[in-house]
Parts: structure tokens; C-alpha cells; sequence
């Protein structure tokens, strides 16, 4: 990565110091949201998105806890509702920076898929715990690369090129498999997933979701990667002319997508303790949800890593909430979509009103 | 899936010799080999005959087992040889594939159909080409689209996983049992909730308490069977319409260290039937969606090209529709059923 001295002297969209806010100047300053002076836009502070998101989340933990007050508000539900989330979580994470940056990842169901049964397939007993992990990071990494590559250095678009991607790791899953399921045996792998390893209460998966949010968090508001990731989404040419390597950056960011499919596969893995073709099944599509409503523009230039896990948890909960109130799959996807529709009506308001 | 077909069409395919129908049908019956040969349809060697299969991506382990299973009885024949084409679940390219084996003028058509619905005009066409159509498992919305259909009875798989749980729970009083069904956009899965409700229908001291459907993904199986262990503290029995979601009902049944229930499974997967024989598990049994319809198929569509009835039953033609039976494998009959489990 170059040193911020050297955009400074070219007065390029990132040339503020590395701690300061990344303000992408290329945009109009009153669609920054919150733009007044330097305060970072995304991050911890508790702006009128993330509160409303919070107060989405709280009403739903009242609803729930009124419907079905022994279990809902029941520790094991909620070990089960963050571990449900975590998953899908980890890919969102990625997913955020994917689209902050303009783009779009479609790739990551099949990406999860294949992942996960290449690792149950090559890396069985003979690799162990540690083989299963590693091909699940590394088929994830690669996929990630071949997204990067075409879409950075291919100049293809990125939908195109994850659609593509989509469909050829699904076959290549499907081809490894032959349509069957891939059982896991292995006791390491599958302790990971049950209640003996759980510390202090927290499930292994929960703590690798909060790790990965936390240093998502970090990349995008705190360092230098976070700010030209957020430059390239806002306008690419501009950050470009400003002497950064935005085929670079979109490589990077592609790849991160895969490592998080990665991770996300190997979680998989020790949940179902298989794996299987239809892994990660609509990913993409609940991933790219929860980043919007979340509050991260599709149109990149913005991006919140809260907002997104507050979107994944807000699904999780609604699902969790629906299967204690015995509600069927028909009902729950209705209510997704309105939640979806509510949620960036709200914030649109919201936006507007902060703008005004 | 027939609704007409079940109950007529179980006499029928009882009635056929087949060694794999047989051991379908009659679970008392000791067999060693899902397709012995003891009162074959007649496998002496007659006229050749070129049997085309069109049937959808095999994405599941079920779909790879009839795909399998074709191939297998195929070979046994040495006056058949099979076309198969490569499977897609885009039915536009079904089609493409059918009309490729109508034009190579193949003597009989094995078609199971991505969507039976979509596929009734191949169906229909290869009629009119004068190539009689078998079709396997999701049937044509026109029967004139098809010669004899083969399938199976998902309304039954539900009667007889409701009579196992019923007969076990008979003489519990206030026992609940839940539902971990297969997709609802699916018929079938309409048909087994059905017979499921209805046989419970016969039990009053039984009640279904809750159901969640999963997606028969092992992914899907874990999460909603997770949640139902979390809204239900205490049941008595399970049904679940599927053994890949088994695999993952099972997993979440097993980190939520939960037991004292009776689960019941779906398909006939050789991994549920491995758990039904080793007994450590609370899955007690599985009711079959046996994939050797597919060997059923290919007996009928070489009797169809040979022109023949089939041996052992009344009449000169083969029977317009076939249903095969859908057994309950518990641990008294597990041997004889685990070599028709697929992975």
C-alpha cells in the first residue's frame, strides 16, 4: 500500500491522515451521511441508522419475549440465535466490503458450497482438523482470486463475473460430490460445534463471528485499506487519478470476500458436520439484504460493518422468533420482505431528514 | 406425484414378479439382493433395445441413487443399452435432451422430469413420435404424455411413518409429536404432511405440536431442526420427511444433547439406515422412497420394447401406472433393506 504522504501531495480523495475521516471528497459533501466536518460517518457512533436499526432489533426481542417468554429469552435460545447468525454473518462482513467498494459478490453461496465439500472430501481423516480448515480458507481464497482477477484486471463487471463464478463453483461442488453428502467424522471438527467446547457460555462459531466483525470493523474504519475501499466505491476514477492502484484494491477485496467464504464454510462444516452441493444455498442473497438494510449503499461509497451484522441478527431473529411461534416457511419469507422494504423505507426517511 | 395412482397401483406393483419390487413391497420376505433374480420379469435374452433416460441434475443424494439404480438394471440386460443424457433441472434444456433421444429414434423413453408439469409436451411429443414413455417419479399433467408411469407414494411415505409413531405411541397418553417436512413449494411435500395427519387421525392420544419445513439440505435440516428443539422442550416422536435433512436433524438433536424421542426419517438414505442398525441414535426408523423405482422402470421400458407383458401377471401388456410401496425400515428389517440404501 502506498503512504498517505504521497496522496497528500496530490490532493487526492485520501488526503487526510491515516486516523482521521475518510471523507471521500469526489461525492457531494451532503450525501456523506452525518458529513459535518471530519467525523468518521461509519463506525461506533450511534447515528439515527444505527439506532433505528437497534430499536428494530429491541422491538423484535419484545415480541419475542412477549410471544414465548420461557424460551425466547432462555440462554440456550440465544446461544442459538447468534450461532444460527454467525455463519451467514462472516460472509456478510465480507459481503459489506465488497459492495462499499462499488461492487457486488454473487459468488458467495457457491463459493461456501464448494469450499465446504472440497474440505470434507480431500481433507478427511488423513489431514485432520487442521486440513479441513486450511482447504476451506484456501478453495476460498482462490475463488476469491478468480473473481479479483477478472473483475480488476479482466475489467469485467461484477456481477457478471461472480455470476459466473456462482455457477461454475456450484457445478465443480456438485461434480465433487456427485450429489451426495459428505459426512464429517471427525471428533476434533465436530467438538467445536457442541456444548463441551462452548466458553463461558459463547459457542466457538459466535466467537469467530465476533472476531471477524471486530477486524472488519477496524479494516474499513481504521486503516488505510478501509478509506480506499471506501474511495474506489465512491468514485473510482477520482481515487484512481489520486495515485491509488484501484485494480489492486478490487483484487484485494474480492479475496477477502473468498476468505470470509472460506472461514464461513469451515463454520458450516462444524454446524451440519457435512458437507454438501446445496451449502450456502441464497447466501448471496441474505448477505447483500443485511448489508442494505444495514444501511451500506449498494451504490458503494458507503459501508457499515455494524449496520450489517445488526441486519444479519435482525433476520436470524425474526426466524427464531417465527419457529417458537410454530409460524411456517411461507409466513417467514413474507416477513422478510417486509422487514427488507421497512427497513431502508426508514432509512431513506432517515437519510433524507439528516440531509434536508 | 398421482393422486389417482396409490391405492390400485399398490395391488399392481405387488403383483409383478420383480425380484427389487418384491423386496420393496413385502418386508416379511427375506431377501438377500434388492434385485434377486428369482421370479425375474424374464431376463432371457430377446429382441435389443435401446432405452433413452432423461432425468434431472442429480443435486441430491436420492436423484444420484435412481440414476444408479438405472444404470445397474440396465446392465444386467444384455439385449439393453442405455442413452442416458446428461441431467439439468433447466427444462429447457430437458427438453433439448429429449427431443436429441427422440431423433436418435431410441425404442422406449425413461423421462423423470425436472418438473413434470413443464416436460408434458416432451412427454407428449415422443408419444407422437410413436416412442412409448416411461415416466419416473414427478408424473405428466396430460396421461397421454406417458406409456406407464413409475413412481412412488409420498402420500403413503406420510400414512406409514404416522401408523410406526402411532402403533410406539399408542399407549402414551397426551404424546405430541412434531414435523420437520420437506420444501413446502414442493406437492410432495403437501401429500406426506397429509397422510401423516391422517394416519395420526387414528391415535387420539396423539397430537402434532409443531412443524417447520426444511429444504432437504443438511444445512437447512440442522437450522430448523435446532430451532424446533428450542420452541419444543419436550416430545415424544419426530417425523422427518427426509434423510439428507436427517443428517443435519440429527447433528442438531445431537449438540443440543437432547434424547427421550422417537424420530422417524424419510427416503431411505444408507446413512439413516447405518444410524437405524447401530441403535445409538434416537433415529429408530426410516419409511422408504425407494430409488430403485428407477430399475422398475428400466424392467418395464425393456418389456415395452420387447413387446412383452410381464411374467407373473395377468394380462398381455404392462400396467399403466405403477406405485411402489413405501416400507417402514426399523431394526427388525434393516439387513435386508440396507443394500438399497443410497449415500
Amino acid at each position: 500500500m502506498k503512504q498517505p504522504a504521497s496522496e497528500a501531495q496530490q490532493g487526492g480523495p485520501d488526503a487526510a491522515p491515516a486516523d482521521a475521516a475518510p471523507v471521500p471528497l469526489t461525492k457531494p459533501a451532503g450525501r456523506t451521511p452525518g458529513g459535518s466536518g471530519g467525523r468518521p460517518p461509519l463506525g461506533l457512533r450511534l447515528d439515527f441508522r444505527t439506532l433505528s436499526l437497534l430499536g428494530v432489533l429491541a422491538a423484535l426481542i419484545v415480541v419475542g419475549g412477549i410471544t414465548k417468554p420461557d424460551q425466547f429469552l432462555d440462554t440456550s435460545n440465544l446461544q442459538l440465535v447468534l450461532t444460527q447468525a454467525s455463519i451467514i454473518g462472516v460472509v456478510t462482513v465480507g459481503m459489506t466490503f465488497v459492495i462499499t467498494s462499488g461492487g457486488i459478490d454473487l459468488s458467495v453461496g457457491a463459493i461456501v458450497a464448494l469450499a465446504s465439500v472440497w474440505a470434507t472430501t480431500l481433507a478427511t481423516q488423513e489431514y485432520g482438523f487442521a486440513g479441513i480448515l486450511f482447504t476451506a480458507i484456501i478453495v476460498g481464497l482462490a475463488c476469491g482470486l478468480v473473481n479479483g482477477v477478472l473483475i480488476a484486471y479482466g475489467g469485467m463487471a461484477p456481477f457478471i463475473a461472480t455470476l459466473a463464478i456462482m455457477a461454475s463453483a456450484r457445478g465443480l461442488a456438485l461434480q465433487i460430490t456427485d450429489g451426495n453428502t459428505q459426512v464429517v467424522t471427525l471428533e476434533s471438527v465436530l467438538d467445536l460445534g457442541s456444548r463441551d467446547s462452548y466458553i463461558l457460555g459463547v459457542p466457538p462459531l459466535v466467537i469467530i463471528f465476533a472476531a471477524v466483525t471486530v477486524i472488519g470493523w477496524l479494516l474499513l474504519n481504521r486503516t488505510t485499506f478501509g478509506r480506499r475501499t471506501v474511495a474506489v466505491g465512491g468514485n473510482a476514477e477520482a481515487t484512481r487519478l489520486a495515485g491509488i492502484d484501484v485494480r489492486r484494491q478490487r483484487l484485494y477485496l474480492y479475496l477477502l470476500s473468498g476468505l470470509c467464504c472460506g472461514i464461513a464454510a469451515f463454520m458450516l462444516i462444524v454446524l451440519s458436520g457435512s458437507g454438501q452441493n446445496t451449502n450456502g444455498n441464497l447466501y448471496e442473497l441474505d448477505a447483500i439484504a443485511a448489508a442494505i438494510i444495514g444501511g451500506t449503499l449498494l451504490s458503494g461509497g458507503r459501508g457499515t460493518i455494524v449496520g450489517s451484522v445488526l441486519g444479519v441478527l435482525i433476520f436470524t431473529t425474526i426466524t427464531n422468533i417465527f419457529a417458537l411461534n410454530n409460524l411456517q416457511s411461507d409466513v417467514q419469507q413474507i416477513a422478510k420482505g417486509a422487514i427488507i422494504v421497512a427497513a431502508v423505507l426508514v432509512q431513506r426517511r432517515t437519510a433524507r431528514n439528516g440531509e434536508g | 406425484m398421482p393422486e389417482t395412482s396409490r391405492r390400485g397401483l399398490l395391488f399392481g406393483t405387488a403383483a409383478i414378479g420383480a425380484g427389487a419390487l418384491l423386496t420393496a413391497c413385502t418386508s416379511n420376505e427375506k431377501k438377500d439382493e434388492p434385485a434377486a433374480n428369482e421370479q425375474p420379469v424374464d431376463d432371457k435374452p430377446g429382441k435389443a433395445v435401446t432405452i433413452g433416460f432423461a432425468g434431472p441434475q442429480a443435486d441430491h443424494g436420492w436423484l444420484a441413487a435412481i440414476n444408479a439404480n438405472a444404470r445397474a438394471q440396465a446392465k444386467k440386460y444384455s439385449d439393453v443399452t442405455l442413452d442416458i443424457t446428461e441431467g439439468s433441472n433447466d427444462t429447457a434444456a430437458q427438453i433439448g435432451q429429449i427431443d436429441s433421444l427422440i431423433n436418435k429414434k431410441v425404442d422406449v423413453l425413461v423421462i423423470l422430469p425436472a418438473d413434470g408439469k413443464a416436460l408434458t409436451q416432451a412427454g407428449l411429443k415422443a408419444m407422437r413420435a410413436g416412442i412409448p414413455v416411461i415416466n419416473l417419479d414427478r408424473i405428466f399433467a396430460d396421461p397421454q404424455a406417458f406409456r406407464c408411469y413409475v413412481g412412488g407414494d409420498n402420500y403413503g411415505m406420510g400414512v406409514n411413518a404416522g401408523k410406526y409413531i402411532g402403533e410406539k405411541l399408542k399407549d402414551k397418553p397426551n404424546a405430541t409429536v412434531i414435523e420437520l417436512s420437506g420444501p413446502d413449494s414442493l406437492e410432495l411435500t403437501k401429500q406426506r404432511t397429509q397422510g401423516f395427519d391422517d394416519a395420526l387421525k387414528n391415535y387420539p392420544n396423539i397430537k402434532k405440536v409443531a412443524r417447520q419445513a426444511a429444504d432437504f439440505t443438511v444445512e437447512s435440516g440442522q437450522a430448523k431442526m435446532a430451532q424446533l428443539l428450542q420452541a419444543q422442550s419436550k416430545f415424544d416422536a419426530l417425523w422427518n420427511h427426509d434423510d439428507d435433512q436427517g443428517v443435519g436433524a440429527l447433528r442438531a438433536i445431537d449438540q443440543a444433547g437432547r434424547d427421550g424421542f422417537l424420530m422417524v426419517g424419510g427416503a431411505g438414505a444408507k446413512s439413516a439406515m447405518d444410524a437405524i442398525k447401530a441403535d445409538n441414535s434416537v433415529l429408530k426408523a426410516t419409511v422408504l422412497y425407494p430409488p430403485i423405482m428407477a430399475s422398475t422402470a428400466i424392467d418395464l421400458a425393456r418389456a415395452l420394447g420387447q413387446g412383452k407383458g410381464v411374467s407373473g401377471m395377468a394380462g398381455l401388456e404392462i400396467p399403466a401406472q405403477v406405485t411402489l410401496f413405501s416400507a417402514v425400515v426399523d431394526k427388525d428389517n434393516v439387513d435386508e433393506y440396507l443394500p438399497q440404501g443410497f449415500s
